[in-house]
Parts: C-alpha cells; structure tokens; sequence
C-alpha cells in the first residue's frame, strides 16, 4: 500500500516535469481550461440561455462533441484487436496510449454531457430512479462509466506493474481487455441509439447511423493515435516504429473507406426516394427554404474526408508527412460530419415544420475549448507518466536504489 | 536530441524525489520560489475563474432540495412539507399567497381533447389563455399551445406559417391548426427520460417532476409534436402580483425553476377538480372538446363515434389523446349508392354508375 501511494506521488511529482515545451504547452491548457471553467460558471448562474440552443434545436455543440469524443474513446479497440486478436506485435507496446486516449476521452464524454444538463445539481437522481432498461440514456451512463473503469484498471495495472519491474499476470488483465473490445463497439452502438430511437426525428431514424459511427470512430480514434504518437516519438523518446504507424494507417483507410461508402449509401437513400422525411439532408447538404447554415461545414467536411481518403489511397506516398496531413484532414472532417452534421440538422426543420437555425455563442465555445483542453491536459499527464514507466526509467528498483545511494 | 534531454530529465527526477522523500530534500531557492509562485497565480487565477458563481441564487441549491424525493416516493406528510416550502418560497418571491394542493386522478377517467378543424379561426386565445393560467414565463417567453396557419388543401406542416399576424383572422385560403402536447398513450418523451421525471398518470396526462428534472432535454429531442419547453432561463413574470395565477398545484402549473422541462397538462389541476382546461374555456367559437373518453354519454366519446376524426403524425406509433375531426357538412345520407351483388368483381367506379 505505502509503494503504491508512493507510486501515485511520484506520477504526481513527474507530471510537473519537463521542458520548455512541455510548460509551455501544459500552461496554455491551463489557461483555456480556466477560460472554459469560467464561462461554465457563467452558464450556472444564467441558465443554458447563455448558449446558442433554443427549443426548436435542443442540442448543439456540447452534445455533438459529446457524440464524437464517444468515438474516439472506442476507437482504442482498433489497437486492442490487432494485438490480443491478431498477434500484430508491433503495436504491442503502443496499446496503453490507446486505452489511455480511452479514458481521457470517456472523462471529456462526461464533462460534456454535464455541462449539457440545466440542472447539473441533481444528477444524484440517477441513483434514486434510474429508467433502466428503458431509456437509451441510462444505457449510455452505464456502459460509459464501466468502460470507463476498464480501461483505468487495464491500464493503471499495466503501468504499475512496469513500476514495479513485475510481468503482469494476465488473470488480472487479459479478461478485461477482451470484455473492453465489446465494451468499446456497444458505447458507441447505444450512442448512436440514443439517435435512432427516436421515431419523431426522421434524420435519426435511420438503422445505419450506429454502423456509420463505428466506421468514423475506427478512422478518426487511430488518426488521432497516430498523430500523438508521431509527437511522443518526435518530443517524448520513446520509440516507435514506422511499422506500427503503417498497421494504423491501413486501419484508417479500410475505416474510412467505409465511412465514406455508408454515407453515400444514407445519401441515395434520402435522396432518391424523395420522402417527406428528406426536409433534415436537405437543409444539410443542400439548405431549405434559404436557410443554409450547415450547408458549408457538411462540404468542408466531405472535402477534407475525400482529400484525406485520396492521400491514404495514394501509393507513392508512403511518406509519414503526408499521413500526418491526411490523419488532421480526417479528424476535423469526421468531427464535423459526426458532430454538427449529425446531431443539429435532425431539430431542423422542427417537427412542426418550422425552421430555426442554430449558431453556437461565445461563452458555449469557450466550454467547448476548456473541456478539450481538459482533455488534453489529462492525456498529456497520463502520457507523460507512461513513458519514463514503460521506458524503465522511473521504477521502484530505482527509486529505492538511488534513495540508498 | 530534444527527446535526449528529456529522457535524462526524466532520470533526475526520479532521483531527486526519491532523494527529497528519503529526508535530504534538496530544493533550491529558485526551485522553491517557481512552485510557489505558480501554486499561488493558479490559485488566483481559479479563484478568478470561478467568481460568477457568487451571482448565484444559494436558494436554489439548499440541503432540503438537494434530498427532496421523487414524487411517487413522497409519502404524504413529506409531500405536506414540500408543498408549505413551495407556498412560502411563491410568496417570497412572486408576493402571492398560492393556493398549492397536489390533486390526484379519479378512477375511471381518462381525459382526451379533440378540436375540431373547421371551426377553429386562429385567433390565438388559447394560446394566451393557457400562458395566464400556467404561469408560463413571460420572458423568456414560453408557450404551450402554437397555432400554424396551414395553407387549405395541404397538410404538408412544413408549409404551416408559425408567426402569421393578421389584422383579421381566419384568413378565407387558410384553415388554423393548434397543436399543444397530444398526452400520448406510447409516449416518446416518457420512455427517453433516464430519471423518470416524467411520467404517464392513470388519467392519461402525461406530468413532469419540476423538482427532479436534470434538464438533459432529451424528452424535447423525442417529442414528434414539438409540445415540451424547457427553461433556458430563470422564468420571469412582467408583474408578480398580476401574472401569477395562485390557484396551482404541484403536478402543473406551479412556477418552473431554471433548467427543468415544462408542457401542456391538461390544465389538471382544473380538470381533476371537474372544471375546463383554460384553453377550452377561452375558445370563442367551440372548436375546443375535452371529457372523459371511459364515459361513452361524455362529448367526446360522442365525437369520436360519429365524426370525422385524425390525428397527426398517426405513423410515429404515439397514439395520442389529442385528436384532430371536422363535421360532415353535405348530406351524405342522401347520396346513398345501391352496389350491386358482385360489387368485388367490378371496379369501384361501375358500381357508381
């Protein structure tokens, strides 16, 4: 017990260790961390008029973010399957900054639908009367906060037996890294059933979107892998191989590939068919009834996936440089289709025909920005703990043997 | 060789915490002076952060409230209590003695409403009617009752105007379509909520908890008939004394709180007490119906055996309690066609022949 609250101290100690860089970039988020806090305070005392949100579009940015970070969470399963399902060694080491993307992830899911809530005092309720199995949300708090708890488990006990130099015994791991690969596709799959149970919202009503979210989460989640670990191999010396970064990049693509072709498949079907049900797509790719305010941000979208998808196909490019270009593309690409262009064209028009458009404020950016940075900030921590750990650099041999000397 | 320096960095922190934690702590000035400066500013700097949270109302975040139960939960000296807190809370802050009971259902009833098409002019007295007698906040405005003017021969509701303003209603190509909660029999909104704060009551009137509501708004999200609000803001009246309308009770129309859901009750704590929803009562020309559907002699009942009769968005599998009917205005009785034997062989049109 004493090594372990020892252990704790000292990931405290290292996490406020580094270079220039790393104080420089670790304040910065702090700092918007900080402007996010405030303006959340701002919206307390207010109310969520402080926000961009109305009756007719009841959800905007906070749950659209929410709906992507789910993604990127479960997307620490596209490193868990090639290791423990198909032996690919090579990633083997590189699983952990997965599994930690995970929690920093779930933990930004939750800050998000927290500052989503009008009465955020009162989640306590949950405890008391909880809708389960009934209410798709109630799915969600549960399957999020157990994965949530696996991956703190699967990787705090991976990275506390390196500290202190011992094989971690599978007994206490392996089970739960398989019950996390289903645990990851059913977060996203009641998420996206939150979505598509609601016969009133033609636009989400549709079998595909649980399927559409899989595919975006497994290109988007390892691009946004294989950036970080671009960076940790470039500033943080832990080696990494290009091989590992190609097995990823062959993920990417088959993922997102099918992203792309589920989409087209969602377009013929609106579009095609002419229903009363297509007023939502309209107003998103198209605008309706002069009404276009999502109409750039969807081609953005489709543009950067494409581009990206045109990168990743490309065969003479086998360059890094480019893959780290086509993995920003694609992120911010499948942000913005997975979030603005899921969840705010299905209030428009509302279910009474009517057309409000919305436009995110200031002060629900600024909530936005700081919960990302919170997030960063936590996997920023979390990576720079693991490192020297896994490295063997900071140990409890060590520590003891230096204390003595 | 930036990742070098790191790497050995890393080395001589182990080294120095553990030296530091072995009793040798070798900290020095400057070393000292940073941390502290930095654990101060950011403390400052959260502190500063935080400040707008001393504008809040510490009112609404007391002890009592934070334990009150769910309504089904309340036992009645405990629902006793909560209804003193909320009459002196009105009191304070609206300067009105309310009238607050929680009335419960009848056995036997089952409310419905139907209104009838032809007759209604769209002159929006409902609409206000209904703001008045559930204390509806002003502004924020909300409203539970909205009236499309719907083009005639179409009921497309995409090309229903939400905001006409005439001078002078009904407009002779329009017909008026009011649409408020339809208090559904398969309710979307109640099935969604993960708390239960909103719930179906035997009398068909679907309520909501004001004081256990989480505000995720994901009842408004499921809602095919766009019949919940939700408060953005702190509700607010133009004048207390004047708006508030004291005779409330907890299910309905007592004031709403920043943050919760809010619709259409079927006025219950006037229709459990055998009175008219305010809407209704307001109606000038009698396109509005409301009874007990369980009494086959109540209006209703009657309307629903011999009239025409619809509801909107049937295909979304709500079955609602609000429905939509018109008269038959041509003497179709008259007009009474004699089919022949074999009618099933022949295609309608020769049988009219």
């Amino acid at each position: 017990m004493r090594v372990y609250l020892n252990f704790l101290w000292r990931c405290f100690r290292v996490s406020f260790v580094g270079g220039w860089r790393y104080h420089s970039w670790m304040l910065a988020l702090s700092i918007v961390v900080l402007l996010g806090v405030n303006a959340y305070c701002k919206q307390l005392v207010n109310g969520l008029i402080t926000t961009g949100m109305t009756d007719h579009v009841s959800w905007g940015l906070y749950i659209a973010n929410f709906t992507f970070l789910v993604g990127m969470a479960a997307a620490a399963v596209m490193l868990v399957i090639p290791v423990y399902v198909y032996r690919k060694h090579e990633l083997h080491d590189l699983v952990i900054f997965g599994e930690l993307l995970a929690v920093a992830s779930i933990i930004m899911c939750l800050a998000f639908v927290t500052v989503d809530l009008g009465r955020p005092d009162r989640f306590m309720h949950i405890f008391w009367r909880f809708n389960f199995p009934v209410s798709m949300l109630s799915w969600d708090v549960i399957v999020l906060n157990g994965y949530l708890l696996l991956n703190v488990h699967i990787c705090g006990y991976l990275i506390y037996c390196a500290y202190r130099g011992r094989k971690p015994s599978p007994v206490f791991y392996v089970p739960f890294v398989f019950i996390a690969i289903g645990w990851a596709i059913s977060i996203h799959t009641i998420t996206a059933f939150l979505y598509v149970g609601l016969g009133g919202r033609p636009f989400w009503n549709s079998a595909i979107i649980a399927p559409r979210f899989l595919a975006s989460a497994f290109a988007a989640g390892p691009a946004f892998i294989i950036l970080t670990l671009q960076i940790i191999r470039r500033f943080g010396g832990y080696t990494i191989t290009n091989e590992a970064l190609q097995l990823l990049r062959g993920i990417v693509t088959v993922a997102l590939t099918v992203n792309m072709f589920l989409l087209g498949c969602e377009l013929f079907t609106e579009f095609y068919t002419e229903s009363a049900h297509m007023a939502s797509a309209t107003y998103l790719f198209l605008g309706l009834h002069g009404y276009h305010g999502l109409v750039p941000w969807i081609w953005t979208a489709i543009g950067l996936n494409t581009i990206a998808l045109i990168i990743l196909f490309l065969p003479v490019h086998r360059g890094l440089r480019f893959l780290n270009v086509a993995c920003v593309l694609l992120v911010v690409g499948i942000w913005i289709e997975k979030g603005m262009g899921l969840v705010v064209p299905a209030f428009i028009p509302s279910p009474l025909g009517e057309i409000v458009e919305y436009f995110p404020t200031r002060n629900e950016i600024l909530i936005c920005l700081g919960i990302w940075a919170l997030g960063l900030l936590l996997y920023s921590v979390l990576v720079r703990i693991t490192i020297p750990v896994l490295s063997g650099k900071l140990t409890c041999d060590r520590a003891s043997g230096s204390g003595e000397a | 060789m930036s990742a070098r320096n790191i790497g050995t960095g890393d080395g001589n922190v182990c080294d120095r915490g553990s030296t530091s934690s072995a009793g040798a702590p070798r900290l020095t000035r400057r070393g000292f002076l940073g941390g502290g400066l930095g654990a101060v500013g950011g403390a400052a700097a959260l502190a500063a952060a935080l400040s707008p949270l001393r504008a809040l109302d510490r009112q609404d975040y007391t002890l009592e409230k934070f334990l009150q139960k769910h309504y089904k939960e309340m036992a009645p000296e405990e629902m006793a209590e909560v209804l003193d807190r909320i009459r002196a809370e009105v009191e304070q802050r609206h300067g009105v003695r309310p009238d607050l009971s929680d009335v419960k259902p009848t056995d036997g009833v089952e409310f419905v409403y139907g209104l009838h098409l032809g007759l209604c002019i769209g002159c929006r007295r409902c609409v206000h009617a209904c703001v008045a007698e559930n204390n509806q906040s002003r502004s924020p405005e909300i409203q539970y009752i909205r009236v499309l003017e719907m083009p005639r021969g179409s009921m497309d509701l995409e090309r229903g105007d939400h905001h006409y303003d005439r001078a002078k209603v009904p407009h002779e190509s329009h017909y008026y379509l009011p649409v408020q909660c339809h208090q559904c029999a398969n309710p979307p909104c109640v099935k969604v909520c993960p708390i239960e704060a909103t719930w179906q009551e035997p009398d068909g009137v679907t309520v909501i908890d004001y004081d256990w509501c989480i505000g995720c708004r994901y009842c408004e999200a499921a809602c095919p008939y766009w019949a919940r609000r939700f408060n953005f803001a702190e509700p607010s009246f133009v004048d207390s004394k004047e708006d508030i309308n004291p005779e409330m009770s907890y299910l309905s129309n007592r004031p709403r709180q920043k943050g919760v859901m809010e619709k259409c009750h079927f006025c219950l704590h006037r229709t459990r007490a055998g009175r008219l929803p305010a809407c209704l009562e307001v109606c000038p020309v009698g396109a509005r119906k409301f009874g007990n559907v369980l009494d086959p002699s109540s209006e209703v009942s009657q309307i629903l055996a011999t009239k025409h009769v619809l509801v909107l968005k049937h295909e979304v599998g709500t079955l609602p309690r609000f429905f939509y009917y018109f008269d038959e205005d041509y003497p179709r009785a008259e007009d009474h066609v004699t089919l022949p034997a074999s009618s099933s062989a022949k295609p309608p049109s020769g049988g009219a022949e």
